[in-house]
């Protein structure tokens, strides 16, 4: 009861306060940096973003100040809160190896906002995630999009359910005489499974209410990627892994997003012909495996060619065990991709690629009041982050 | 035959650069045992440091080469990596002395190319730390070669140099034959140590009567070296308890030490300066993969320097990549370390470490020609390795398109280096 009363006066004075935020430099992306930019916020949204000479800070505004101020880092793709800190069994619920094709795993049933890791991401400027299961399966599950200050999934989540996510090559395959045990099976085994998924909508959407079929979470998810309510985002790290995710995307026109692309490099006029963003591979990914012929000029190349991209920290097996993708971001900019860009990909650009634009992203009245600050150029090895906002609410921190 | 002739011009030119001396100037030198130099020169001659400062005079025959806008420093030593495909002991026993990894490495792999790419001049490779002792371990220089002979570092009795790699905690807790448990782990290592006492003892008896030579034992061979000093005991440990084990095997058996990873360094960092330990520490993006690991923190740096612990980094390379190195130092001048102290822990106390403090670890004269030259700040995120130079030649160049291939990746930077100056075209798409 005393818990429940403490959290609903937090919950009540943070949603309530009215915040203004100086910054030396404020990022909106939403046109040019503002040099000694004021943004106010009142019940955890913007309402005023422009330059101190135009606006005033009312009265009773708590005030923060910062030398770079950008919208809350997105993060579009990571496994922060499924894959825990630990690394032990009890703690790793990124991936379900009983079956190749499990759409039907929710994301929301498996993060737990409290692993350390999420807290750890949040105190380098990040304020959403874009979490779920990892690749290592053909479909290994669903990702969900949430703010990284909840600490319930029901306090709620940007999207309990933003994608589907699958993987070809390598990683997904399996070992010994289980299925797949090849590429050309792995594809073959989607492809089938997608035609299920086809008949089944059929079925749903006849008029003859009798004729509906029993409902089927597996074909469900994938019914919403087939009628482009969910995107399908496919892992893939090599050429013709890429090539095989754009054949699919053609044959069962669903919205793909591609991911990983360690070489994508090699398939760049392909890429924008198909119209597909890439969720990046972390810029500092292990050049092993499938990714073994990896650039550090990946998202470079895609974003000179006009391809849209986002970052992303991505999952990793054993150390670090999350990725920043903020730091990922910093060394894509200082491999060639311009620092807007780099910011962009980590910002208003990750939110148009989720779907999320209208939220976060950018700074503007009427946008969630979520934003990162730092003592420097957030890119810079020994730049601290100094804490976040997040709807309003002010989470400090000192990294 | 063109080929044929550019090889030989090329190296007709190494062999002048190695003759001759070399004028670098204009650019801000970091000797690390001294203050930044602004604008000044750095002369190398037969493979060594020749002269450095603001005002030297440049030798009439020197090669002068124009640096200004960038900065030299010394080349980089990684105190703790596993490049080249690197392997130990298997896992028939927990402890292996009589393993070397200088037989398992191969010097042609990309991660070679990829840590002079990095700026990496000196580095111990090591075997991994799923024993209690898994090998002897060897330093490197990253010198241009196609075989480990052409690298390793001699002694003067024409061995190579290295070290023993140990670890504890829960990488070497395994299935029998290896411990389960900590208690056993510690002592399985001491009970190890008393036979290579008694193997010492027996040898130094057989110094005054030949006939009282035992037979010869590689693995006890290797830790009698260990026991005489002549080869530092390098060790993987992460929680504190652990950390203070090893400080403790050290005091029983007296051998040189340097702790390695130290993760919750900064919860006993008092115990480890009190006892005299250098440590080789890590910086990760992010703290776990394991219960040890947990509470890793950035300011293990700062801690250490602070206590006046002799503190170096390591890549761990896989662990973290090489070639961004650096990256070690802006971490934890990040977390309250001082630059110097960063800088130093990337180069001279690595050196220090590996008991090669006369040669390398910082621009002084007589010392080896080992530098890299960094397009600005060394802490900066936005500062390229543009040249590594090992003994006076220059073994990575960022503008050459067969290096910058390692450096920044692409197609066919996952593949075994070929060492022939006239194959890399077909490798390079653009």
């Amino acid at each position: 009861m005393k818990a429940f009363f403490v959290t609903f006066i937090l919950t009540t004075l943070t949603a309530s306060a009215q915040l203004a935020v100086q910054g030396e430099t404020i990022h909106t992306m939403e046109g040019d940096p503002i040099a000694d930019g004021v943004i106010l916020i009142e019940s955890g949204k913007i309402t005023a973003v422009g330059s101190a000479s135009e606006i005033v800070i009312p009265e009773g505004y708590e005030t923060l100040s910062a030398k770079v101020v950008t919208p809350g880092i997105i993060d579009a793709h990571a496994t922060v809160g499924l894959s825990g800190i630990l690394n032990y069994d009890h703690d790793q619920e990124q991936l379900e190896k009983s079956a190749p094709i499990q759409p039907e795993l929710r994301a929301l049933d498996a993060y737990n906002p409290r692993d350390p890791l999420v807290s750890w991401v949040r105190g380098f400027g990040v304020t959403t995630v874009n979490t779920g299961h990892s690749p290592g399966a053909v479909i290994s599950g669903q990702a969900m999009l949430i703010k990284t200050n909840r600490l319930n999934v029901s306090d709620g989540a940007l999207q309990p359910f933003s994608m589907v996510m699958a993987s070809l090559g390598s990683a997904s395959l399996a070992s010994g005489t289980s299925v797949p045990g090849t590429r050309a099976k792995a594809v073959a085994i989607l492809r089938t499974e997608l035609i299920k998924a086809q008949s089944y909508l059929k079925k749903v959407n006849a008029d003859d209410p009798d004729k509906a079929p029993d409902r089927d979470l597996r074909l469900e998810a994938l019914a919403a990627v087939l009628e482009k309510k969910k995107p399908l985002l496919i892992t893939a790290h090599r050429h013709h892994d890429i090539q095989a995710a754009l054949r699919l995307a053609k044959e069962f026109d669903f919205r793909l997003i591609l991911d990983g692309a360690s070489e994508a490099y090699d398939l760049l006029d392909e890429i924008k012909a198909a119209g597909v963003p890439v969720i990046v591979h972390p810029t500092m990914i292990r050049a092993q495996g499938d990714a073994e012929n990896a650039t550090f000029a990946c998202a470079q190349k895609l974003h000179a060619h006009g391809i849209p991209i986002a970052l992303q920290s991505g999952f990793e097996a054993y150390v670090p065990k999350t990725r920043v993708v903020l730091f990922e971001a910093g060394m894509a900019a200082a491999y060639g991709l311009p620092k807007e860009a780099a910011l962009a990909a980590i910002t208003r650009d990750a939110a148009v690629i989720l779907g999320i634009e209208d939220r976060v992203g950018s700074l503007s009245p009427g946008k969630d009041a979520d934003l990162a600050l730092y003592d420097g150029d957030p890119f810079e090895y020994t730049t601290h982050c100094l804490g976040v906002v997040i709807d309003g609410e002010h989470l400090p921190s000192t990294n | 035959m063109k080929t044929i002739l550019a090889q030989i011009l090329a190296m007709a030119l190494l062999a002048s650069a190695h003759g001759e001396p070399t004028a670098f100037v204009g650019a801000t030198l970091y000797p690390i045992t001294g203050d930044p130099i602004e604008k000044g020169t750095l002369v190398i001659e037969n493979g060594k440091i020749a002269a450095i400062g603001a005002e030297v005079a440049i030798p009439d025959n020197a090669t002068k080469i124009d640096a200004s806008g960038k900065v030299i420093m010394p080349g980089l030593i990684c105190t703790h990596s596993h490049i080249g495909q690197v392997s130990g002991g298997d896992y028939s026993a927990p402890i292996q002395p009589e393993v070397r990894a200088y037989d398992s490495i191969n010097v042609r792999h990309p991660s070679f190319q990829k840590a002079r790419a990095g700026g990496l001049t000196t580095v111990n490779i090591m075997p991994g730390s799923g024993h209690l002792l898994s090998g002897q371990t060897v330093y490197l220089k990253l010198r241009e070669g196609g075989t480990i002979d052409e690298l390793f570092i001699r002694q003067p009795n024409g061995k190579p140099a290295g070290g023993i790699k140990m670890a504890n905690g829960t990488n070497s807790i395994r299935q029998s034959p290896f411990p389960g448990t900590r208690g056993k782990s510690a002592s399985l290592v001491r009970q190890q140590f008393i036979r290579a006492q008694s193997y010492q003892k027996k040898l130094a008896a057989a110094a005054e009567d030949p006939d009282k030579t035992p037979e010869r034992d590689l693995a006890l061979e290797a830790l009698v070296e260990v026991l005489e000093g002549k080869r530092v005991v390098h060790h993987h440990t992460h929680r504190h308890d652990d950390i203070l084990t090893v400080l403790r095997l050290k005091e029983e058996f007296g051998f040189r030490l340097v702790l390695h990873h130290v993760s919750e360094a900064w919860k006993v960092a008092p115990q480890i300066a009190a006892a005299k330990v250098p440590c080789s520490i890590i910086l990760l993006d992010s703290p776990g993969g394991k219960l040890e690991a947990r509470d890793i923190e950035w300011r293990n740096g700062a801690e250490l320097e602070q206590r006046g612990v002799v503190t170096s980094f390591h890549t761990d390379d896989p662990i973290n990549d090489s070639r961004w190195f650096l990256r070690s130092g802006g971490f934890a001048v990040r977390a309250g370390m001082s630059r110097h102290g960063a800088l130093e822990a990337l180069t001279m106390a690595g050196a220090i470490q590996l008991d090669l403090q006369e040669r390398i670890g910082s621009l002084s004269v007589g010392k080896d020609a080992d530098f890299i030259i960094l397009s600005g700040d060394p802490l900066s995120i936005y500062t390229r390795v543009e040249e590594t130079w090992v003994e006076g030649e220059r073994v990575f160049d960022l503008d050459d398109p067969k290096d910058r291939l390692f450096a920044v990746g692409g197609p066919g930077a996952g593949s075994n280096r070929r060492l022939n100056l006239c194959c890399f075209g077909p490798l390079l798409n653009d």
